[in-house]
């Protein structure tokens, strides 16, 4: 049990970052009902854009300096496809029945996947990601890695940033005015077609952010990273109660932990010995999900339907 | 409008079926005749040119392309052209399948190269088999293959007689890497780790049983999912186990990751694994901490061989874009193995095609000896190689160097 603070810490980053992209799918399920199934492929087109602006950037500059163009880099880049996706691809079947929107975003999915795929330069394999230099650190027996020092410190603000936006602001009050009923919130003098982009760029903003924490900690960015954090994104998202922003990131945070944990434990229970390892973990996530959806079908905190966001 | 509409479909059909008959013509008749009285026979390869593992693919692609290029420019084959065609299998057991069923189908190809994975190799053979197209890995190390999923029991049988492999087979590779890493590294304390797939299970099982009947200790195994890039869970196990040793069995992609994470997390432990992590692609993801990992590979350091100094200036010489990579020298022969088939089949048959070109390959491929890029080339009664030579290498300054290279005996 010694590693368990260590484990712990694994899996809180793990989750972190499941978070940062989940907060996207809730936003966009909360508002127009649509699992935007591209958003995964969304945060990797962040992470391609956050290197494209380390590759810009002459050789030798440090990571202090560069840090914060690449994030603006990412967000720039995940946003702006967001809103072109949302303006060319959903808005056109805004009246269609809800398949026909479902269809489209699997569609696009694959498509950002190909493009990356195809036209990045030396994208078909995956391309190394530069690196904050100096750690680990360590903290009584804990080692934290001089990348996830990034994360620990973004998901909270993000999460912090977001709650404000949302409760505090005039067009978060128009977004939780439009998730509640956007016929009403209509007559009511809001913008709704704004507020909707404003929710695919709002996800795509965090989704960016998360996508540079993944570019730190793992050191690679690849066109195929965003399907099966993507996957697992909307898995946390679900949990948490999909609809709900603070659901998300707590969805993350539970995912990540039970997956690290599957990974850890699982295997020292007696007679569990084939059960455990990480290529189980999976497997455990998922059977964690059917025990929360069974007990609480709405997810962790609910979809209270009074103020999703 | 409705008739209008019919119009265009029937339209479009016509040209459909014209385009279909187009492409049938072509693949009719044995060994289909160009210009000039010449018999094209085409020799394809099976690799993954594109995703994670294409800088081994695109290797093994380039070098096989030299083969049948040289073979053209020296008309080794009196009377036949060579044709290379090569496909992509993205490392898919299901996409070697479709690949093997169309190079099947079309009747000019009368040898592959490939395919990399063990477990894209499994979806093949049995097709190749059916149509008796001979085909050759470089690549593929798992015993299985050749030896029948009795060979850990003693009972070797060979389901295939038409695969074939210029690549040594795990049965020797993980005994050898456990005896060096034993006997020379000097390490005690192992961690395996595989990725579940047939390369990385079998290699990891290997290592094992040896590294054990040495004397050295399991303290512990993991199997991982190697579409993830998150191992902090099991790097933490690594860390508190107390090895001084971590066995991978499986492919760069995740093994690189895998490493960097390993020290990144503090733990200045190794990172040892089988052909799958001999490639610069390993180091570039593993990043400068990788220094001291250990890769095994099979035959000897092609750039040590004089045999190889000719296939090295013409494989600069041709302008590739990629590197030859781990396997260029054996995909080189395999496809070299190919050719001498069919020159011996052509002038056994007083210089043309037999009617069986297929089955005849196979057998004149059976009984083929000469000297290749990697050594002597020549097949047992399984299909494998009889060149047992292996290299260990370790990572230096950002580059694989040979440290011993040996058979395992």
């Amino acid at each position: 049990m010694h590693e368990l603070p260590q484990q712990l810490v694994n899996g809180v980053l793990l989750g972190s970052m499941y978070g940062l992209v989940a907060i996207g799918y809730t936003m966009v399920y909360g508002i127009v009902q649509l699992i935007n199934f591209a958003h995964g492929e969304i945060f990797m087109t962040g992470g391609f854009g956050a290197l494209t602006v380390w590759l810009i950037l002459p050789n030798g500059t440090t990571m202090w300096l560069a840090l914060p163009l690449m994030l603006v880099g990412a967000v720039v880049v995940a946003t702006t496809i967001a809103i072109g996706a949302e303006r060319f691809a959903y808005r056109p079947l805004r009246g269609a029945p809800r398949l026909a929107p479902l269809i489209t975003a699997i569609g696009l999915s694959l498509a950002l996947q190909q493009a990356v795929w195809a036209w990045y330069p030396e994208a078909k394999s995956a391309r190394t990601f530069p690196q904050i230099p100096g750690g680990p650190f360590h903290i009584g027996s804990v080692t934290i890695q001089t990348g996830d020092i990034f994360l620990i410190a973004a998901a909270p603000l993000c999460m912090a940033i977001l709650a404000f936006f949302v409760m505090r602001t005039r067009t978060g009050r128009g977004m939780q005015a439009t998730a509640q009923d956007r016929d009403t919130a209509k007559l009511m003098g809001v913008n709704t077609d704004r507020i909707i982009v404003v929710a695919f760029a709002l996800g795509a903003a965090f989704a960016a952010v998360g996508a540079v924490a993944y570019g730190l900690k793992y050191g690679v960015v690849e066109y195929k990273m965003g399907f099966l954090l993507g996957l697992k994104a909307f898995t946390a998202a679900v949990l948490g109660g999909i609809g709900n922003i603070y659901g998300a990131m707590l969805g993350g945070l539970v995912l990540g932990i039970a997956e690290t944990m599957a990974t850890a434990y699982i295997a020292d229970i007696p007679g569990m010995q084939q059960l455990g390892g990480q290529s189980w973990a999976d497997v455990w996530a998922f059977v964690l999900l059917i025990v929360v959806l069974l007990v609480r079908p709405q997810g962790l905190l609910g979809e209270r339907v009074a103020d999703r966001a | 409008m409705r008739q209008r509409s019919l119009m265009a479909m029937t339209a479009a059909l016509t040209a459909g079926t014209l385009a279909l008959t187009a492409c049938g013509s072509r693949d009719e008749g044995n060994g289909g005749t160009a210009e000039g009285g010449e018999t094209t026979v085409v020799i394809a390869v099976d690799a993954p040119l594109t995703g994670d593992l294409s800088a081994l693919g695109l290797g093994i692609k380039n070098s096989a392309d030299l083969a049948v290029r040289q073979a053209n420019e020296k008309k080794y084959v009196p009377g036949v052209t060579f044709k290379f065609e090569a496909l992509d299998d993205q490392a898919q057991p299901s996409s070697g399948q479709q690949n093997a069923t169309k190079l099947v189908a079309d009747k000019d190809v009368l040898g592959v190269v490939g395919p990399l994975n063990s477990s894209v190799a499994e979806s093949m053979q049995k097709v190749f088999d059916d149509a008796k197209l001979v085909q050759i890995s470089p690549a593929n190390t798992n015993p299985a293959l050749t030896q029948g999923p009795e060979w850990n029991g003693g009972t070797k049988t060979r389901t295939y007689k038409s695969y074939f492999r210029t690549a040594t087979t795990d049965a020797i590779q993980g005994p050898f890497a456990a005896q060096y890493i034993f006997n020379k590294a000097k390490k005690t304390k192992a961690f395996i780790i595989d990725d579940k797939k047939t390369y990385g299970a079998g290699l990891a099982g290997t290592f094992t049983t040896e590294f054990e009947k040495l004397g050295g200790k399991v303290v512990g195994t993991e199997h991982v999912n190697p579409d993830t890039k998150d191992f902090s869970a099991v790097v933490t196990k690594v860390k508190n186990s107390g090895a001084d040793i971590v066995y991978y069995g499986g492919e760069y992609p995740a093994g690189g990751p895998l490493s960097k994470q390993i020290k990144d997390a503090g733990a200045k432990i190794p990172v040892a694994g089988g052909d799958a992590l001999y490639s610069a692609e390993y180091i570039k993801l593993a990043g400068a901490a990788s220094n001291g990992d250990i890769a095994t590979s099979v035959g000897a350091p092609i750039e040590t061989l004089d045999s190889a100094k000719e296939f090295i200036a013409n494989y600069d010489k041709a302008g590739f874009k990629e590197a030859y990579e781990a396997y260029g020298g054996y995909s080189y022969d395999s496809a070299w193995a190919i050719i001498e088939g069919v020159k011996k089949v052509v002038e056994d048959n007083g210089g043309k095609l037999p009617e069986d070109a297929r089955a005849k390959v196979v057998e004149a491929v059976q009984t083929v000896s000469f000297d290749g890029v990697s050594g002597k080339v020549s097949f047992d009664e399984f299909g494998d190689t009889t060149n047992k030579q292996l290299t260990v290498y370790s990572v230096e300054n950002g580059a694989h160097k040979p440290v011993e290279s040996g058979t395992f005996n």
